[in-house]
């Protein structure tokens, strides 16, 4: 046990450190927003990209900073920038899902193309997966995707596609192989959004907010060389991505942010001398002291190329509530003058109150997004614990 | 940065942990848990041979001289067992005691005798001079280790002072009143602030029960994990239930965090001043609501067997909850940590 940094890792500390001071000033706002990146927004992620401190490991002729893999690189980088309370850069799916998926499958061409522009925020993609019919049950997808003279014709239609609204990209999951078992009939197609026959409609969720939006297809052609490995590997390049999975990381960051940003609400509302608020505060505390011992020794284990099993698959479910109930707790000790919040627009930065608010409402949908809590313990209960799976029944 | 145990230590654990499963299967338990000392001499020399005793006393004394997180280690393989040894109070803060507040005299004579498993101590600490409620490890110890108001600690002879024994929701570990009068002591006063070092010594306890706890609540898990496995009703395991499941899920989310977090807390009362006092107190208060939590729901799992005696599952929850009260509850540890970070008066 040794939780002092070597010196590689100490001079990358000071030398963000140097950076957040001398730049921190240009740093977009935290939270609340779950918009297309304004220029602040923009300007930032490429300062970020030629330091190194987003896109690291990405090979320079991808254009990223081409550093070695270390973990423990990114998390003092991560540490350093929620410390300040600074922006750390963009996170979305093009970036944190289709970039480690091509880097891995991806043809050289599909690379040069995409990987640059992406993690500069140059070009946004969205994820093309779950459909009304398709949700926890993904691979029962039923988004058709016909080979016809060089294209794709896909027909169908997609819902909680985050970021469609505005996106220039997506990539999609679509059944080309009819006739071959469910997983083995999935292709994994990169299309543009402005190909004609895509019609986009906003769906507003209890943020207010429209975060989510329906996808539908209607005779949208895709050149065939758009797709990623080929015929039928949809299922398996999509299941490439999980590796990459990087919520350890950034999961007890956040938390540690919102903790501070909690008690300085608490302290300014004085409400630590009320002893229930006190407690609730004090309970966030001792769990937040938890999760981040936990994901050190996440970390610990990622960097010495351990699979960590159990212990990460409670990530996703433990992380939710614990940041629900971080929110929560911050919306109760704002009680009347939190009711009002309005959300200055898709484009704006909000005040604090609606910062609260919004993220106690979108926590909800964290919870159900990308795994839902009850797939989530499914999953540890069955491939964490050992436990039988659900018995399958028969099809009628 | 590197946040796991070494190699020696999870060696240390796996020699602890063998020599306890031999020694202490559930018929010793039961047999103890009549005698109720706390202490059983075969064991303690055996967990004496194998150097538990003198695992924090330093090297020129005689001993390990290793830190709270090995000591940690060591409470989470005991409480695993529900080992009847005296461990948290007599092992370790004794041993601190000496180490942050005795004189070098005082080290050289009494450090060499803890490593040898000599002398034994019950921990308490004293509100109005000559009564002590509920001391730690005081079924049957060879001295007392009195912590007096002013932060300075007096060490009395057992045999010199009237020890009250109450058999606990414990059975296999009992608390003790102690009441003295005039009785001769060993004064350690040589600490430049004395309630500070009771502190540290205090918070090395908090830490280890911590932990003995994580091990029992581990235990219990593993026990009805094993369990839901095998029990078969309407035709069905009934581990294959998702109700059942997702118990599980929730149980294992709340337990896994835990050892990291014990491990933080005990490697910062060595390594990270900064963060000692908070981390043993929140540590002591989160591994108490969680440890009640895994003893509650391992338990239900079980079925009408988990509330039998026959089983013995019910030792693990028993010690959960004497872990729980002992050196300050979680409402009195939040409490202590609104004080230390100015939240609360």
């Amino acid at each position: 046990m040794d939780l002092s940094l070597s010196d590689k890792h100490r001079a990358l500390q000071d030398e963000v450190r140097v950076f957040i001071r001398e730049h921190g000033h240009k740093s977009p706002k935290l939270g609340g927003g779950r918009k297309r990146p304004d220029q602040k927004a923009l300007d930032w992620q490429k300062l970020l990209v030629d330091h190194g401190y987003v896109a690291r490991t990405i090979p320079r002729e991808y254009g990223g900073f081409g550093a070695e893999l270390d973990v423990m690189e990114a998390a003092v980088i991560a540490a350093e920038f929620a410390a300040a309370g600074i922006y750390a850069g963009l996170t979305n799916q093009g970036i944190s899902m289709l970039v480690p998926t091509l880097l891995e499958v991806g043809t050289e061409a599909q690379k040069q193309q995409w990987i640059e522009k992406t993690i500069r925020g140059d070009v946004i993609w969205c994820q093309g997966y779950s459909e009304p019919g398709a949700g926890s049950d993904l691979a029962s997808l039923t988004t058709r995707g016909v080979l016809q003279d060089g294209h794709f014709v896909i027909n169908g239609q997609k819902i909680w596609t985050s970021s469609a609204h505005y996106a220039d990209m997506m990539f999609l999951l679509c059944r080309t192989e009819p006739d071959r078992p469910k997983h083995e009939g999935i292709s994994y197609l990169l299309l543009s959004m402005r190909t004609p026959g895509i019609e986009v409609r906003p769906l507003r969720t209890m943020t207010g907010r429209a975060e989510f939006n329906e996808v539908f297809f209607t005779d949208v052609r895709v050149p065939e060389d758009q797709i990623v490995l080929g015929r039928g590997k949809g299922w398996y390049v999509a299941n490439v991505t999980l590796k990459h999975e990087r919520s350890m990381i950034g999961s007890a960051e956040k938390m540690t942010t919102r903790l501070e940003q909690l008690i300085t609400l608490l302290k300014a509302n004085g409400l630590l001398g009320m002893a229930e608020f006190r407690d609730r505060l004090l309970r966030l505390q001792g769990e937040v002291i938890a999760w981040k011992a936990h994901n050190l020794r996440l970390l610990t284990e990622a960097a010495q190329g351990v699979d960590s099993g159990v212990k990460r698959m409670i990530i996703k479910y433990g992380g939710t509530m614990l940041g629900f109930r971080l929110a929560s707790l911050a919306v109760d000790a704002l009680g009347t003058e939190g009711l009002p919040f309005e959300s200055a627009g898709e484009d704006a930065e909000d005040d604090d109150a609606t910062t609260w608010n919004i993220d106690y409402l979108y926590d909800v949908g964290l919870m159900i997004g990308g795994g839902s809590t009850n797939i989530q313990k499914n999953i540890i209960s069955e491939r964490g614990l050992d436990l039988p799976r659900e018995p399958k029944v028969a099809r009628a | 940065m590197e946040f796991a145990l070494s190699e020696e230590q999870r060696l240390f654990a796996d020699s602890l942990r063998g020599l306890l499963a031999d020694r202490v299967p559930i018929e010793a338990l039961r047999r103890h848990a009549e005698i109720g000392s706390g202490f059983d001499a075969e064991l303690w020399d055996s967990l004496t041979e194998l150097g538990l005793p003198g695992l924090l006393v330093p090297e020129r004394f005689g001993g390990a001289g290793l830190g709270v997180l090995d000591a940690a280690v060591a409470a989470e393989v005991l409480g695993g067992a529900a080992a009847f040894a005296p461990f948290a109070g007599s092992v370790v803060m004794a041993t601190l005691a000496f180490v942050h507040g005795a004189t070098e005299e005082l080290q050289a004579a009494w450090l060499p005798r803890i490593a040898t498993g000599e002398v034994r101590f019950g921990v308490g600490f004293s509100q109005n001079g000559g009564h002590v409620k509920a001391a730690i490890d005081a079924g049957a110890p060879t001295h007392l280790l009195v912590y007096l108001p002013d932060g300075n600690a007096a060490i009395i002879a057992a045999e010199d002072a009237s020890l009250h024994m109450h058999r606990s929701i414990d059975r296999a570990r009992p608390v003790a009143d102690l009441t003295f009068d005039d009785a001769h002591a060993v004064l350690l006063n040589a600490a430049n602030s004395p309630l500070a070092a009771m502190q540290r010594v205090l918070d090395a306890g908090r830490v280890v029960l911590a932990a003995d706890t994580l091990g029992a609540a581990q235990h219990m898990f593993d026990q009805a994990l094993a369990f839901v496995k095998q029990r078969v009703q309407f035709n069905r395991v009934i581990g294959s239930f998702q109700a059942v499941k997702h118990q599980f899920a929730d149980m294992v989310t709340m337990l896994e965090p835990c050892r990291a977090m014990v491990w933080y807390a005990a490697y910062a009362q060595d390594a990270l001043p900064d963060e000692a006092r908070l981390t043993a107190l929140q540590t002591k208060a989160h591994l108490g609501d969680v440890g009640r939590d895994i003893a509650r729901m391992a338990t239900e799992a079980h079925g009408g067997m988990g509330f039998t005696d026959l089983l013995g599952l019910h030792y693990w929850f028993k010690r959960i909850s004497f872990n729980r009260q002992m050196l300050g509850g979680p409402e009195h540890c939040r409490e202590e940590a609104a004080r230390l970070q100015g939240w609360t008066t």
